[in-house]
């Protein structure tokens, strides 16, 4: 039955969510200008953009539909359940049960499905090329992510992130290796799902390499600031993804409000160290073509099959 | 007044339907009477079938025997919970289809309105009597009406040879697997010469007569449903025929194949072997990644939509061979969940892909127009049909809310426990399927995206398109009736589980309800809470709740301005409706990764070419490697034949006198 401290701390989960996706965002920005010898922009430069936008006026083509308008909502709504859905802080959670991690997957993929009409519903050339691009990662990305879920959920005999989290955290420790691979293969799936390089550039307007800003070239304003507090939210809850999947340890089990205070450090730590790290992986890789992204993803899908081949020929007794 | 069984309300609406369709052909010139009397009355009837079919699912199965046919061969009908979840099925989207095509068939459109009329409500009674049918007579008779039936309704406008040539194709492959049904029949009944049902399933077969029993139905069933490789009707047929004939076509008479291969497989053979199920199972992966793939490069946005049913036929077929897969092996629970992912992709796909179809009817009449090329922008113009559609494409793409996702769902979950088969290979490669599944998802969200945002989504890329209306008031009506069920099936799966589960029940001896039981209504889990769940109403509470809450905010504590300009698009200046990406060009990344799956044909123009020409030709290795071989040599043997055929009577008598004489000699005492 819900409780009124399970509401809390889902809606402490999700505030912590909102809050916490645009400093990741800044995090790895400052990280990545460190590396690359640059000054650092501010940690907080993400919320002034946000402040920034949404005071602007909006300003839309002529031949933009309703739908236009509400997708950034939408989208907003759907990586704002996702962030609701994944354990961040505990496992004990009134959303957990709504949704696992195949239905996670499909949160993600409405997501993707809106913000790519939204880009073809203005009717540019780079609108549609945007749109195109989207799904196309998107088809690659999701049978691999798939695999990572399986192997994970063959583990604990379950795909409900809850569990998994519980299976993997607060149990005997053991080593698997099928989940070596399929962490691997998480992390390229990531990369590409929340267009970084090597897949997409977050930073570019060249035309011909655009993914994620093709299709977002014709927002401005507050539908601006949605989309861009959606991507920050979708990188978080990807991390948070990972990290419950393969370093689940410091999540707490209730959902009194000591307990999750005081998981609060620890998943500031880790997500300072996956945002260093995914920092490190944009710096020492370049942007590759777009038809280099197929090759790149069925590499990440052979490595999340060959985790669930390793489960099933060499882990059948755990 | 004698109380009256469910069953017979069910043939009494099968009569009405006959009448009603007797009616049209009586009185074939008016107009304003058949599509504004007679189609809203077969539409209320279909909704009456569904809810008498809704309301005998659970009960005790009813029997009927009707005198008519041959002497001695009455036909005998049947209703248990199998053919009631198809003919819920029947009624409810068939109720939506007609009440649409009350305000789609126009007059002056190839076949007269009268002879649609009958046509269209023989196609619907032949269905319903289709799954009554308890003996095999009965079966091939009221199957051979449909195939008969649904061939005029697609050569509605026979004028056009294309039409004609769809028409014959459909004809022709329907009789070979009707063919193939007659001898599975055949097969399971044995010498006793009693086609009953029930003689069949008493009737105790060998592994090597029921394989071929099975794989004779596979067949035959997977011609009518578009299984590979005998799926060439279809994509032909659909786009040939008027749109609420094909969303009929597409959303309920694939079913029935579906109902048919479920019948023989689970029911009438009485016997399951495991390699049934893999053969299933492969052939179903096959045709779902064939469809899928097809369907993203179409440019027609009829023969996309109808590469799609063969996806979805593809992911039934898979569905049904894990069901098998499981059953051999006495593992009925995770055979019913795989099941109940059967009937409920049954259902989610009769309501969204008859849903898409209708749209596409919508945008026909409003532009005369099927070529994506030729389209665009038209959720400006026709803003109802525009944002039904899109309920369509989101459960065509198995995404949450809606029903597509429900049935993937609980696909992907059998899957997981695909580990746990006693077999030493099994084991290890059912689990990989389930990435194929995954892939096909994915690949049909790039194929819905490319329908809707090329249909619907940006400038018009013909000036002619500034014309089209909206959708009428009764098309509105059969839309969002269907675009109900489309929800309905997203938010309410433990609902319509339980009302589905006596099926697999009488299919397998168990069901999911049990399980389900224990949770609350608003929550789907199958085996176990700590398993895996699902609360699609959450998702969609939290969605709406974050647009309506998150504008209010915005607007409360900045503003809600809004100015309007030219698109930015970089910079670029001379914006014109051409820049946007053509369907080629869309489907162009697909053509490029999955190119060996394609016979393709390209020649591009060089630089200096005068009237560059652009071509692109995308044929199907099946028609190129299996149909042309069978044609020619079906035209060799008939060049042969012609040598014998001289044209001159005392040839022909000489013939006969010699087929005498050898029969003398081989039929001697």
């Amino acid at each position: 039955m819900i409780s009124v401290s399970g509401i809390f701390a889902q809606l402490f989960a999700i505030a912590l969510a909102l809050v916490l996706a645009p400093l990741l965002t800044g995090w790895i920005n400052q990280c990545r200008a460190w590396l690359q010898s640059r000054t650092a922009p501010p940690l907080l430069q993400p919320y002034y953009m946000l402040h920034k936008l949404f005071h602007k006026d909006v300003v839309i083509a002529h031949g933009a539909s309703a739908l236009f308008r509400f997708a950034p909502f939408i989208v907003f709504g759907c990586m704002l359940l996702a962030a609701g859905i994944v354990p961040t802080l505990s496992t004990d959670l009134p959303f957990a049960p709504a949704a696992d991690t195949i239905a996670l997957v499909g949160v993600f993929g409405l997501a993707r499905i809106f913000i790519s009409l939204a880009a073809m519903d203005v009717g540019t050339s780079f609108g549609t090329l945007g749109g195109r691009r989207e799904m196309l990662i998107g088809f690659l990305a999701e049978p691999a992510l798939l695999m990572v879920i399986f192997t994970t959920a063959m583990i604990s005999h379950s795909t409900s992130v809850a569990t998994i989290v519980e299976t993997l955290a607060h149990r005997d420790f053991v080593i698997y290796p099928s989940l070596a691979f399929a962490g691997i293969a998480f992390t390229f799936i990531s990369l590409a799902e929340n267009a970084r390089v090597p897949v997409d550039n977050p930073a570019t307007h060249l035309e011909l390499t655009m993914i994620h800003e093709a299709m977002i070239l014709e927002y401005s304003g507050r539908h601006l600031a949605l989309i861009e507090w959606a991507s920050s939210l979708k990188l978080y809850t990807y991390s948070c993804l990972g990290l419950a999947l393969f370093f689940p340890w410091g999540i707490a089990g209730g959902d009194s409000f000591p307990a999750l205070v005081a998981a609060i450090p620890l998943l500031l730590l880790k997500l300072a160290i996956g945002g260093a790290v995914l920092a490190v992986i944009e710096t020492a890789n370049a942007k590759m073509r777009i038809f280099r992204a197929p090759e790149f993803l069925s590499t990440a899908f052979l490595l999340a099959v060959l985790g669930l081949l390793v489960r099933l020929l060499l882990e059948t007794h755990v | 007044m004698p109380h009256l069984l469910s069953i017979d309300l069910l043939l009494i609406a099968a009569c009405a339907w006959l009448v009603i369709g007797l009616a049209g052909l009586a009185a074939p010139r008016k107009f304003a009477f058949i599509s504004r009397f007679l189609f809203p009355a077969g539409a209320a009837i279909a909704f009456g079938v569904g809810v008498v079919a809704l309301g005998s699912l659970g009960k005790a199965p009813e029997t009927a025997v009707l005198a008519i046919g041959l002497p001695n061969l009455p036909f005998h009908l049947r209703l248990d919970n199998l053919n009631a979840v198809f003919a819920m099925l029947l009624g409810f989207a068939s109720a939506g289809i007609s009440i649409y095509g009350a305000g789609y068939f126009r007059k002056g459109e190839g076949t007269a309105p009268g002879l649609l009329c009958l046509e269209y409500h023989l196609f619907l009674a032949s269905m319903l009597m289709v799954l009554l049918a308890d003996d095999g007579y009965a079966f091939m008779v009221a199957w051979e009406t449909m195939a008969l039936s649904s061939f005029f309704l697609v050569t509605t406008d026979h004028r056009h040879a294309e039409i004609r040539r769809a028409g014959y194709l459909y004809l022709l492959i329907a009789h070979v697997g009707a063919i193939a049904i007659l001898l599975s029949f055949a097969v399971m009944t044995g010498s006793a010469g009693d086609y009953t049902f029930a003689a069949m399933r008493a009737h105790q077969l060998s592994p090597f007569w029921a394989s071929v029993a099975y794989l004779l139905a596979l067949l035959g069933f997977g011609a009518k449903a578009g299984l590979v490789p005998v799926h060439v009707w279809l994509p032909e047929a659909h786009p040939a025929a008027p749109s609420p004939v094909s969303a009929m076509m597409s959303g309920v008479m694939l079913k029935t194949a579906i109902y048919g291969l479920l019948r023989v497989s689970f029911d009438l053979v009485g016997t399951t072997l495991w390699w049934w199920g893999v053969v299933a199972m492969a052939v179903g992966l096959i045709t779902a990644l064939f469809g899928v793939l097809y369907s993203t490069l179409q440019s027609d946005m009829k023969r996309l939509l109808a590469y799609s049913s063969i996806e979805n036929i593809g992911l039934l077929a898979v569905g049904i061979g894990l069901a098998l897969i499981f059953h051999a092996y006495g593992m009925n629970v995770l055979a019913a969940l795989a099941l109940t992912a059967v009937f409920y992709h049954c259902l989610a796909h009769a309501g969204f892909k008859s849903l898409l179809f209708l749209c596409t009817g919508s945008v026909l009449h409003a532009t005369k127009e099927r070529s994506l090329g030729k389209l665009g922008g038209l959720i400006h113009r026709m803003p109802w049909v525009a944002w039904l559609a899109l309920a369509g494409v989101i459960a065509g793409s198995g995404l949450p809310p809606l029903s597509g996702f429900v049935s993937e769902w609980l696909l992907l979950q059998g899957f997981l426990f695909s580990p746990g088969l006693p077999h030493p290979w099994l084991n290890m490669v059912v689990p990989v399927a389930a990435a194929v599944i995954a892939l096909v998802a994915a690949l049909a969200g790039f194929a819905m995206v490319k329908f809707y945002g090329i249909v619907f989504l940006g400038q018009m890329r013909e000036p002619a398109l500034k014309d089209a209306h909206d959708a009428g008031l009764l098309e509105r009506i059969g839309l969002v009736w269907l675009a109900i069920i489309t929800l309905l099936l997203g938010v309410l799966p433990s609902t319509v589980i339980s009302a589905i589960d006596a099926a697999t029940r009488q299919l397998l001896g168990t069901g999911l309800a049990d399980k389900m039981h224990e949770h609350g209504w608003w929550m789907l889990a199958p085996i176990s809470a700590d398993r895996a769940s699902y609360q699609p109403l959450i998702f969609l509470v939290t969605i709406v709740l974050s647009v309506l809450i998150g504008r209010q905010l915005v607007r409360r504590f900045y503003h809600g301005r809004l100015r309007r300009t030219r698109a930015w698009d970089c910079g670029y200046y001379f914006q014109s409706p051409r820049a946007q990406d053509t369907a080629e060009g869309f489907g162009q990344p697909i053509r490029r990764i999955f190119g060996p799956a394609f016979r393709m044909e390209r020649h591009l123009p060089s630089i200096r070419d005068e009237r560059p020409v652009y071509l692109v030709k995308i044929e199907d290795h099946f028609w190129h490697w299996i149909y042309l071989p069978v044609a020619r040599l079906a035209e060799a043997v008939s060049g042969l034949i012609v040598r014998v055929q001289g044209g001159r009577i005392a040839i022909y008598l000489l013939y006969s006198f010699l087929t005498l004489i050898v029969l003398l000699l081989v039929a001697r005492p």
